[in-house]
C-alpha cells in the first residue's frame, strides 16, 4: 500500500515564490537593465500650464554632440488613453499643452549628463490660455475647453435615481447632509517610473521593457503610437516596485522611449526623476461630495442622495470609469433601496488622475461612514448596530443589479468589535482617546474587461516536459501583490504536488499568453480560476496516462500528486512515470485553462455605465481605528487598527495579512498626510519630504483578521484581499478622531495643523457658550 | 575630474577611477553593476540606496564615490553564504517584510546595520533605525516582524 497522500498548502502561510529574488538584489527591475551602448532618454516637459504651442525648437539640442535623437509632437500624430472611448492623449503634446509638466520633447543621448544637457537646449513659443486648477474653476460658464470634444470641461456627467428618493427622506427620522472634501493623493510607488526601448533596425521589431501592471495594455498602445503591426512587438514586464494601480494605463514615459529608440535605430533606457513620478500622476483625483441620508430611529437607512465631483486633470485617462465607480459603489455593501446620484468628472490644467487603488470607492464611502456615524450618534444608536441594521441579505441582487453571492461582513463586523473591545472601551477611555469604526467593499476584477475582444477573461497555460518540471506561463503581471505565488499555489494543490515542483513564468509577450493585466484585483478571481482549470486540464491528460500504464480504466485512478494508482491496494505509478507514459503520445503538452465570468454579474442597464460596479465577488472589511489626540498639539496617534477581511478563503494567508494592512496604511497616508499641492499648476510637493507618507514610526499595530465566506464561484472560495480594507481606514479615523475630542472632520488629509484649529474653534466656542450662561 | 578609488566592496578589493561628482549610488549600479542598491527619490528622502559604509548604514545617493576611499562598502549583494539567504533576508522573506521588494534592499542593509550594533532590538529600536526608510507595499507591520525574526535566527545561530 502506497502512503502518499496529495500535498496540500491552500489557506498556509507561504511566503513569496519570487521572495529569494527580491531580498538578495538578484530581481531585476527595469532601471537595472544595462546594455552597452544605450542609450538615456530625457524628456523636456511644459512649463506653462495651458498654452497654445507655437513652436517647439529643438535644433541646438540635436546638434549637441552625443545626442542620437530628438522627437516632438511632431513625430507621432496618433493618440493613446486606457478607455477605447476616451483616447485623447498625445505622448508627446502637439498644438497644445495642458499641464505644467506635460511632454513637449523628448531626447536621447550617449549618457545621462549630455542628455539632460540638451534638454536645456530646447526651447518652446506659445500663446499662453487660461489655466483651470479646481473643479469649480473648469466648469465656470466661460471657461475656455481644454479638449475641443469635451464641451464645458465635462468629461463626463454622471445621473441616476433608483427608487424615489424624496419619499424616501420624507419617511425618515432624520435626515441630514453634509460636505466633505478629499485632497488628491499619489500611489508613490517606491520604484520611479521607467522604460527600455529595444529597436531593431534591421528586422523592424520593437522591444520595450516598462515599469507596468498591464503589458498588454502598453503593447496595444505601443502598436497604435507607433503605427506598427502588433505582431512586431515585444513588451516585457521586469520586476516591478508597486503600482498601486498608476500603472495600469500605459504611461507616456514607455512611449516616448519607444518613439526614441525607433528614431535613434537602438536602445533607450528611460528612468524619470521622483518629481516626474508624480508629476505622470495617475492618483486618486480631488474630490467634493455632498452626501445627503435619511434614517429611521432604529438605524435604517431610507434614502441616499450623493453628488460627487472629481477633478480628472487635463486628460481623459480612466475618468469615466472612476465617477461611475463612485456612484455604483454605493451599493453592494447595505441594503440601499432609494438613491440618486450625480457625478461629474472635470478636465482641468493639472496631471491626469487615474485608478488608485480603491479605484473610485475610497472618498465616497469615506462620505458614507462618516455621516452613518454622525447620524448614529445624534439618533444614540451604537455605529456598530447601525451597520448591523443595514445588512444585505445575501445572495441577492442589489438595486442597481450587481450580484452578490457571498457576504461576509456582519462576520468581519463582529471580528472588530469582539476583538477592539468595542462594548467595553468605548466611551470609556481617556481624555483624548477615541475609537472609530467603518466598513468597506471592493470588487474582485471588473466582469466586462476594458478592452471587450469576445476572448475569455483570462487564460492560463501549463507546459509539462520530460524532466517533470510543470511550468506555469501566465500574463498577470507580478507587481508585489504576490500574484505569481497564487498561481503557482493554485496549480500545485489541484495536481497534489510540491509547490517546488512548479515553476512560473509571466511577463513576456513573446512566451506567455495575453493577460488583462494587475488592477481591480482581478489577478486572484480569474486568472486563479484560469490556472485552477489548466491544472485540472493536466491532471485530466496524466490520469489518462496513468490509467494506460496501470491498464486501468480512468475513472479508477487515484491522483496522490507524486503517485497516481488504481485502488488503495496499487501501489501505482511515480508521477515521473506517468509524465513519461503521457507524452508518448504528444510530446511535449501544453494545456490550457481558461475563466469567463458569467452575464449575471455584467450589472444591469438601469443606467448609462452601470456595467461599472459589476464583478463576481466583493470583498468585505471593517475596521476599529483607535487615536490618541494631543490636544496641545493637534498630533492625531494611531495606537492601533484592528482590522477584518472576508477574503472568500484566504489562499495564502501570509500574502492576505500583508495586502489588507498594506491596504489600512496606505488609507492611514490618505487620511492623515497625503495631499499633492499646486502654485498655479505647478506640483509644489513632488517629493517624500513635502508629499507625506506615512514612516515606520508613524504607523500603527495592524491586527488583522480574515474572513472566509467561501464564494461559490471563487478559486477555492477566494476574493479580492488587496484593495477593500483601504477606505474603512478613512472614516474609522475621523469617527474616532470625534469620538476623542468632539469634533468631525469632514475633509481630508486630517493634519496637526487643521486638528489644532479645530479644537480652538471649539475651544472659542465653549468659551462664548459659558460666557453667555455666565451673563444669562 | 577623476579620481582614483580604493575601496573593499562586498569584501573584495577593487580599484576604479570615478568622476569627483560622481554619487556612490551610480558607482555601484551604473560602473560596477550592483543593481541590488536602489534609487527612490531624486536624493535623500526614502533610505531605498542605503548600504553599510564601514558597517553603518548611510544613503549612497548622498555620498560620493570618492569619499569612501580606504572604507569598506557592503550592498544587499554582500548577504548570505554559499547562497544560502542571511538571517535579515531570511526574515523579509519568511515573514513577507518584502512585497514589490523595491524597498528592501535598503530596509535589509539598515537592518543588518541595526543588529550588527544591536543584536535584540526593541520594536521602538527597530522603528527608530528604519524610521528613514520608506515603504509603501507593508504598512511595516511584517518588516517589523521580519527584523525580530532575524534577531531570533541570529541568536540561534541558525543562519549565516
Ligand atoms: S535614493 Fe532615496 S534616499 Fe537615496
Ligand atoms: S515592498 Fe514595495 S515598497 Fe516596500
Amino acid at each position: 500500500m502506497n502512503e502518499s497522500a496529495p500535498i496540500r498548502n491552500i489557506g498556509d502561510y507561504v511566503p513569496m515564490v519570487d521572495g529569494p529574488e527580491k531580498v538578495s538584489g538578484r530581481a531585476l527591475y527595469t532601471a537595472d537593465i544595462l546594455e552597452p551602448g544605450m542609450l538615456a532618454g530625457r524628456i523636456y516637459r511644459s512649463p506653462y500650464a495651458h498654452a497654445e504651442i507655437l513652436e517647439v525648437d529643438t535644433s541646438k539640442a540635436l546638434a549637441l554632440p552625443g545626442v542620437k535623437a530628438v522627437v516632438t509632437g511632431a513625430d507621432c500624430d496618433k493618440t493613446f488613453g486606457v478607455l477605447p472611448i476616451s483616447r485623447s492623449e498625445h505622448p508627446i503634446a502637439r498644438e497644445r499643452v495642458r499641464y505644467r509638466g506635460e511632454p513637449v520633447a523628448a531626447v536621447a543621448a550617449i549618457d545621462d549628463a549630455t542628455a539632460q544637457k540638451a534638454l536645456g537646449l530646447i526651447t518652446m513659443k506659445v500663446r499662453e490660455l487660461p489655466a483651470y486648477f479646481t473643479s469649480k474653476a473648469a466648469l465656470a460658464l466661460d471657461a475656455v475647453d481644454l479638449h475641443e470634444h469635451k464641451p464645458g470641461n465635462l468629461e463626463r456627467d454622471v445621473f441616476f435615481e433608483l427608487g424615489d428618493v424624496e419619499e424616501a427622506f420624507s419617511k425618515a427620522d432624520l435626515v441630514r447632509q453634509s460636505t466633505y472634501n478629499c485632497a488628491e493623493v499619489c500611489q508613490n510607488q517606491m520604484e520611479m517610473h521607467a522604460a527600455v526601448a529595444q529597436y531593431d533596425a534591421v528586422r523592424g521589431r520593437m522591444t520595450v521593457h516598462a515599469s507596468t501592471q498591464v503589458p498588454y495594455y502598453v503593447h496595444l498602445m505601443l502598436s497604435q503610437i507607433l503605427d506598427m503591426e502588433m505582431s512586431q512587438i515585444r513588451v516585457v514586464k521586469p520586476y516591478v516596485g508597486g503600482g498601486f494601480g498608476a500603472r495600469t494605463e500605459t504611461l507616456n514615459i514607455e512611449l516616448i522611449s519607444a518613439l526614441l529608440a525607433r528614431k535613434a535605430g537602438g536602445t533607450v533606457r528611460t528612468v524619470v526623476s521622483r518629481e516626474e513620478t508624480f508629476i505622470t500622476h495617475r492618483g486618486r483625483p480631488e474630490t467634493d461630495i455632498t452626501l445627503k441620508l435619511g434614517m429611521t430611529k432604529t438605524g435604517r437607512i431610507t434614502g441616499v442622495e450623493c453628488e460627487c465631483h472629481q477633478r480628472g486633470g487635463a486628460h481623459s485617462g480612466y475618468g469615466v470609469v472612476t465617477i461611475l465607480y463612485a456612484g455604483s459603489m454605493l451599493y453592494a455593501i447595505y441594503d440601499l433601496k432609494n438613491v440618486k446620484y450625480i457625478g461629474k468628472r472635470v478636465l482641468t490644467n493639472t496631471p491626469p488622475c487615474g485608478a488608485f487603488r480603491g479605484h473610485g470607492t475610497v472618498d465616497v464611502r469615506f462620505a458614507f461612514e462618516s455621516l452613518l456615524d454622525q447620524m448614529a450618534g445624534e439618533l444614540g444608536l451604537d455605529p456598530v448596530d447601525v451597520r448591523r441594521t443595514n445588512y444585505l441579505n445575501a445572495p441577492t441582487f442589489t438595486d442597481n443589479d450587481l450580484m452578490i453571492n457571498s457576504y461576509g461582513l456582519p462576520e468581519c463586523v463582529d471580528w472588530v468589535e469582539r476583538e477592539s473591545a468595542w462594548r467595553e472601551r468605548r466611551g470609556n477611555l481617556p481624555k483624548g482617546k477615541g475609537l472609530g469604526m467603518a466598513c468597506s467593499h471592493y470588487i474582485s476584477g471588473a466582469s466586462k474587461p476594458v478592452n471587450w475582444t469576445g476572448e475569455p477573461h483570462a487564460t492560463v497555460k501549463i507546459k509539462l516536459d520530460f524532466d517533470g518540471s510543470v511550468v506555469v506561463l501566465s500574463g498577470a503581471a507580478e507587481i508585489g501583490q504576490g500574484s505569481s505565488t497564487i498561481l503557482v499555489q493554485s496549480v500545485a494543490e489541484v495536481l497534489g504536488l510540491d509547490m517546488s515542483r512548479i515553476r512560473i513564468i509571466t511577463g513576456d509577450s513573446d512566451v506567455v499568453p495575453k493577460d488583462n493585466g494587475s488592477y481591480s484585483s482581478r489577478v486572484t478571481f480569474m486568472v486563479g480560476n484560469a490556472a485552477i482549470d489548466a491544472a485540472q486540464n493536466l491532471k485530466q491528460v496524466l490520469v489518462q496516462a496513468a490509467a494506460r500504464r496501470l491498464e486501468a480504466r480512468p475513472e479508477d485512478i487515484e491522483c496522490l500528486g507524486e503517485v497516481y494508482r488504481a485502488g488503495t491496494q496499487d501501489t501505482g505509478a511515480s508521477f515521473n512515470e506517468v509524465v513519461e507514459e503521457a507524452l508518448k503520445d504528444t510530446g511535449t503538452i501544453t494545456v490550457t485553462g481558461n475563466y469567463s465570468t458569467i452575464p449575471e454579474s455584467h450589472g444591469g442597464r438601469k443606467y448609462r455605465g452601470s456595467a461599472i460596479g459589476g464583478t463576481m465577488g466583493y470583498s468585505y472589511s471593517a475596521q476599529v481605528v483607535e487615536v490618541t489626540v494631543d490636544e496641545e498639539t493637534g498630533v492625531v496617534t494611531v495606537d492601533k487598527v484592528w482590522v477584518a477581511h472576508d477574503c472568500g478563503k484566504a489562499l495564502n494567508r501570509l500574502t492576505v495579512e500583508g495586502q489588507v494592512q498594506g491596504s489600512v496604511w496606505m488609507g492611514m497616508g490618505q487620511a492623515m498626510s497625503e495631499e499633492t499641492g499646486y502654485h498655479d499648476g505647478l506640483l509644489l510637493t513632488a517629493n517624500m519630504l513635502d508629499y507625506r507618507v506615512p514612516t515606520i514610526q508613524d504607523s500603527p499595530p495592524i491586527e488583522t483578521g480574515i474572513v472566509e465566506s467561501n464564494d461559490p464561484h471563487g478559486p477555492f472560495g477566494a476574493k479580492e484581499a488587496g484593495e477593500g480594507s483601504l477606505a474603512g481606514f478613512l472614516p474609522a479615523l475621523t469617527n474616532a478622531i470625534e469620538d476623542a475630542i468632539g469634533v468631525r472632520f469632514d475633509d481630508l488629509p486630517v493634519t496637526p495643523d487643521r486638528v489644532f484649529a479645530a479644537i480652538e474653534k471649539r475651544e472659542r466656542a465653549l468659551a462664548r457658550a459659558a460666557a453667555r450662561k455666565k451673563s444669562a | 575630474m577623476a579620481q582614483l578609488l580604493e575601496l573593499t566592496l562586498n569584501g573584495r578589493p577593487r580599484v576604479d577611477a570615478v568622476p569627483d561628482n560622481m554619487l556612490l549610488l551610480d558607482y555601484l549600479r551604473e560602473s560596477v553593476g550592483l543593481t541590488g542598491t536602489k534609487t527612490g527619490c531624486d536624493g535623500g528622502e526614502c533610505g531605498a540606496c542605503t548600504v553599510l559604509i564601514d558597517d553603518v548604514p548611510l544613503l549612497s545617493c548622498l555620498t560620493l564615490a570618492a569619499s569612501v576611499n580606504g572604507r569598506r562598502v557592503d550592498t544587499v549583494e554582500s548577504l548570505g553564504e554559499n547562497g544560502e539567504l542571511s538571517a535579515v533576508q531570511r526574515g523579509f522573506h519568511e515573514k513577507l517584510g518584502s512585497q514589490c521588494g523595491y524597498c528592501t534592499p535598503g530596509f535589509i542593509m539598515a537592518s543588518v546595520g541595526l543588529l550588527r550594533r544591536n543584536p535584540a532590538p526593541s520594536d521602538d529600536e527597530i522603528q527608530e533605525a528604519l524610521g528613514s526608510n520608506i515603504c509603501r507595499c507593508t504598512g511595516y507591520v511584517k518588516i517589523i516582524e521580519a527584523v525580530k525574526f532575524a534577531a531570533q535566527l541570529n541568536a540561534e545561530g541558525t543562519a549565516p
